[in-house]
């Protein structure tokens, strides 16, 4: 895995691999950037930023959309909390752009999206409050996302989806915390679009500082 | 006139004197409304800058009108017998399979039902990619965004609306623009529709949940003029039916109906 560790911004205080399917937080201090890692390729990664010392403030995508004046996320882009603060930067990827008006597949959704079949399968929301509610946050702080790794177009006639993934195996995203933050992910679960490639696959989640 | 405030008669006699004064941006109690096809459940001009929150029942419609051209009706959605269950702008789009709000389209909550259809649309310039302005914004915009202030931030009008339903910070969510416009580029650029417009662009919507309302109505967060400019914007919900089964926009997509059969088995009981 040397290719996507050899440039990284710092010293490694934490690196882990969060197992398909499954949901991780880890806090992320101000300075210290976490590297994502799409060890296999075009694995989605839901992503929620929470301030970590007052979780009402947390990330917003349409904030950041707006103050952007682009639905992509690219290198460069200033993920903004609800309140309009800088809460992380994306300061390296080797994706061209990232989504963030896809939200999170949920066990509800997805009996809109493909049948009453899949209701019973894992999905990102219960993936985020598996890991809120641990840590006494619920089901209102279920908010707006990031999908690192996952391509969603907006055609000229407002057509949109999530379509074929434009990453691959070793791909990263850097994302350098402004604020202290307490970031939650799943690792996404979904099976019936091609956001994982139809098969969802481990990422690496590597916290560098100084 | 002449004022005593001095005792209390006199202070009461002053505030009475006041009663009947009519303004342009007002609840009408008890709701009434002469071009309202229904019995009128609420009817109000929100101020611009202003908000408003209310509770609607299953099966009410509820009109928007854009008095003036530049009104920005930001909207929030609760289930009003659980809030928890709110309006879910990311699953609005994905499981329509487009950007964009017009007539025929739902908006969806975050458990898989349509909270509301979109009936009528005469403006065709609505956004549910930007959101609602804060105060840091406005005070970038207009010099401060206070909710005390002369220029009011979308977010924290938000904020009161649903602190009167029990409500909090957290329950802000993502929300729509209704009367200005966000288009998106082929390299994903945001382009704005601000206008002004026309006067008197209508917007039909129907209630497929009980639900609590709240909109604010302040400019909206991309628009480049540097005065605080918004208009009032005029509220009027009336007592409807039920979506009955045979019903075309209920069955115009697979995807639609099964958020109105998600609904309807919510209300099984």
């Amino acid at each position: 895995m040397n290719q996507s560790t050899h440039d990284l911004p710092g010293r490694i205080v934490h690196d882990e691999i969060v197992p398909a399917l499954a949901p991780w937080l880890h806090r992320v201090l101000k300075g210290q950037t976490l590297r994502i890692v799409d060890l296999e390729g075009n694995q989605a990664v839901d992503f929620l930023i929470y301030a970590a010392g007052d979780d009402a403030e947390r990330y917003s995508a349409q904030d950041t959309i707006a103050a952007q004046g682009n639905i992509f996320l690219r290198e460069g882009a200033v993920l903004l909390s609800n309140e309009g603060r800088p809460m992380m930067t994306i300061t390296g990827t080797s994706v061209a752009y990232h989504d963030t008006i896809g939200g999170a597949c949920s066990c509800e959704s997805n009996t809109l999206r493909y049948g009453y079949h899949t209701k019973a399968q894992h999905a990102c929301v219960d993936n985020f409050l598996d890991a809120n509610v641990r840590v006494g946050r619920g089901k209102r702080d279920m908010v707006s996302n990031i999908n690192f790794f996952m391509n969603v177009p907006v055609e000229a006639d407002g057509a949109l989806g999530i379509v074929d993934g434009i990453s691959a195996p070793g791909l990263t995203v850097d994302v350098r915390a402004e604020m202290d933050v307490d970031v939650v992910v799943s690792n996404c679960p979904q099976i019936n679009n091609p956001c994982n490639g139809f098969d969802p696959t481990p990422v690496r989640m590597i916290v560098v500082e100084g | 006139m002449t004022t005593n405030t001095a005792d209390p008669h006199g202070a009461q006699a002053h505030a009475r004197a006041m009663a009947g004064t009519r303004v342009e941006a007002m609840p009408v109690v008890p709701a009434a409304a002469d071009d309202a096809p229904g019995p009128v459940v609420w009817e109000e001009t929100v101020a611009a800058g202003g908000y408003a929150s209310r509770r609607i029942a299953r099966g009410a419609r509820l009109r928007l009108i854009d008095l003036h051209g530049d009104a920005c009706a930001s909207m929030l959605l609760f289930n009003a017998e659980n809030p928890l269950e709110r309006l879910n702008v990311a699953d609005t789009l994905k499981v329509q399979w487009n950007g964009y709000l017009g007539a025929g389209k739902l908006l969806l909550s975050d458990m898989g039902r349509v909270m509301m259809s979109i009936l009528e649309d005469g403006a065709r310039t609505h956004d549910a990619f930007c959101g609602a302005s804060n105060e840091a914004s406005n005070a970038r915009s207009y010099g401060d965004g206070k909710n005390y202030g002369a220029h009011p931030n979308a977010r924290d009008r938000f904020m009161l609306g649903v602190a009167k339903h029990g409500l909090g910070r957290k329950d802000v969510h993502p929300c729509i623009n209704w009367f200005k416009g966000v288009k998106v580029e082929d390299d994903g650029s945001t382009t704005p529709r601000i206008g002004p417009f026309a006067p008197g662009r209508e917007l039909l919507l129907r209630a497929e949940m009980e639900l609590i309302v709240v909109i604010a109505n302040c400019p909206h967060v991309l628009d480049q003029r540097s005065d605080f400019t918004v208009m009032p914007l005029r509220a009027t919900a009336w007592r409807g039916d039920v979506t009955p089964e045979d019903d075309a926009l209920r069955n115009a997509t697979p995807e639609g109906l099964r958020a109105f059969l998600n609904t309807e088995d919510y209300y099984l009981r």
